[in-house]
């Protein structure tokens, strides 16, 4: 799905998390929004979601204007950055609790439920944890079960929030190509917002690098590395 | 200089210290608690448990102890969800103001219950405007059933919000957004995320505004008019029939109040075991 982005804006209180800001996606791109602590990469991620409103400009979807459409029906996978797992499931029950707060027309039978769980345990190769709670898994673990969680909704778009901000280093790495790999395989449009621009090289097909809620170059990643818009950028990525 | 026997961590006490200490709690303890406890007991049986349930068993001592269960009953469930939705909305927005709100919860604790039955009587009394016309409708308020619930309800309105309270900062927002995300309604997300996780918290608070419920004297002592048989509560009678030199019956249905109150009592050890557990686990996160 393509997604456009056409001058955001929003402020809490008197601070302005983001000034208008405007980018598009195309469809099927793994995309990393890349920029130091505050610099508004989560706001943005949320209100793409849905879970935060701009003040002003447009969020449109396949050319569909998409800025008042309700969180429930956004269809974004997302991903957060502490997980969110409900810690009173089981792994298996998390990953089933898209769908099984589907309207009752729209929820697939529990047979085809398990059937579907099962495969993404399978695709996030932890077939065997089930059963288990969420406080009983690893990081890393927790963070593919939030993965998997969200691809259980078939969702139109996919956001995650810094996923592998709190682990190691060999675990991000084997996780960065998981996700590279996910997105391959299922085509999803893909956001992730990350402040490590190794990460953001690596892994994104487009970066957005960000500074104190302005955007200060969007790029493939050898373009950002070959030619820097600005000072900022330049430090950033050589850091 | 340095004595290597002596170790000992930087708050730990001398053993003389500790033992004073332990002494003082735990004299206070058996001095303030448990003696009147026993005495309560030993009052009611003075005559034999024969003569303790005969007392037990005539109308207005039965229209008592029915009298503050349906109190009970009424009083517990609404103000679990009063607790529930004023926490929700403390927690889970940001507005101006919130720390005014959370300072007139606490409101009825510092209020006292005289004061509050009071209040009941000059918003609801038959000299008030709404009172008035209650009365005059049929629906007196004051000296009859719904005032006494008001009056108690009023009383233990601060114990489910304060216990949730805390649990709702602790754990934020992030499982109910994701929940969102994940398609459900608002309800569902209430039902499947909120409330699980905040259960053993709930039944805290509502077993500690149970114990207050049941016990509770001055503000009902204010509305209800006492009229035996009719308004007068556990506490009530156990009040008229002591000043009726009355003492076995008295001491009696005092030793089914605290029963009551020790079960409560238990339920919460038992739920504070559970809750202790639940929240190591989930601080493993
Ligand atoms: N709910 C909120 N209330 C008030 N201010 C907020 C809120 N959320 C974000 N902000 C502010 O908006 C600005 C951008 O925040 P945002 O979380 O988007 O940054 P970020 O780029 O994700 O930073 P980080 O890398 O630290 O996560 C910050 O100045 C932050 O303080
Ligand atoms: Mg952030």
């Amino acid at each position: 799905m393509r997604i456009e982005i056409d001058e955001i804006a929003k402020s809490f209180g008197t601070t302005a998390a983001l000034h208008p800001v405007s980018f598009a996606i195309p469809s099927g791109a793994l995309v990393a929004l890349l920029g130091p602590s505050g610099s508004g990469k989560t706001t943005l991620l949320r209100i793409l979601g849905g879970l935060e409103f701009p003040e002003s400009g447009r969020v449109m979807f396949d050319g569909v204007d998409a800025t008042g459409l309700s969180v429930q029906d956004r269809r974004a996978g997302f991903v957060f950055q502490s997980y969110a797992l409900f810690r009173h499931m089981t792994v298996f029950e998390n990953i089933g609790y898209g769908l099984n707060a589907r309207p009752r027309a729209a929820r697939p039978p529990k047979a085809e439920i398990t059937r579907r769980v099962t495969k993404l345990l399978d695709l996030i190769q932890l077939p065997e944890i089930g059963a288990r709670y969420p406080s009983q898994l690893s990081g890393g673990q927790r963070q593919r079960v939030a993965l998997a969680r969200a691809l259980a909704i078939e969702p139109r778009m996919l956001l995650l929030d810094e996923p592998f901000g709190a682990l190691d280093a060999k675990v991000r790495r084997e996780l960065r190509q998981g996700l590279r790999d996910i997105h391959d395989e299922t085509g999803l449009t893909t956001v992730f917002v990350t402040h490590d621009q190794e990460e953001a090289m690596e892994l994104a097909d487009l970066v957005v690098v960000m500074s104190m809620g302005r955007i200060e170059q969007i790029g493939k990643p050898q373009d950002i590395r070959a030619r820097p818009a600005t000072d900022f950028v330049r430090e950033f990525i050589t850091v | 200089m340095s004595d290597i026997t002596t170790f000992r961590s930087a708050t730990e006490e001398t053993p003389l210290a500790r033992r004073v200490l332990i002494g003082i709690a735990a004299g206070g303890l058996g001095l303030l608690v448990f003696a009147p406890l026993i005495v309560v007991f030993a009052a009611a049986l003075q005559q034999g448990l024969a003569a303790a349930i005969a007392s037990l068993g005539n109308q207005d001592a039965l229209s008592a102890i029915k009298l503050t269960l349906i109190i009970t009953a009424i009083s517990l469930p609404l103000n679990a969800a009063f607790g529930i939705a004023s926490a929700w909305f403390i927690t889970k927005f940001d507005f101006r103001g919130k720390a005014f709100l959370i300072t007139l919860i606490d409101l009825p604790f510092s209020v006292s219950p005289v004061v509050a039955g009071l209040c009941i009587i000059l918003m609801f009394g038959t000299n008030s405007l709404v009172g008035g016309w209650l009365v005059a409708s049929g629906y007196p308020i004051v000296f009859a059933l719904p005032g006494i619930v008001l009056a108690t309800m009023f009383v233990t309105f601060p114990f489910v919000a304060r216990e949730l309270i805390p649990v709702m900062i602790e754990q934020g927002r992030t499982e109910e957004e994701a929940a969102l995300t994940l398609g459900a309604s608002g309800w569902r997300v209430f039902l499947t995320v909120t409330l699980p996780n905040i259960r053993w918290a709930l039944l805290y608070g509502v077993l500690l505004c149970n114990a207050r419920a049941m016990g509770e004297f001055g503000a009902v002592a204010v509305v209800s008019g006492k009229i035996r048989g009719q308004t007068a509560t556990m506490p009530i009678t156990i009040e008229m029939l002591y000043n009726e030199y009355l003492s076995v019956a008295a001491f009696s249905m005092a030793a089914v109040l605290a029963l009551l109150a020790l079960v409560t009592l238990l339920l919460k050890t038992a739920l504070e075991l559970r809750l202790a557990d639940q929240l190591s686990a989930s601080n493993r996160h």
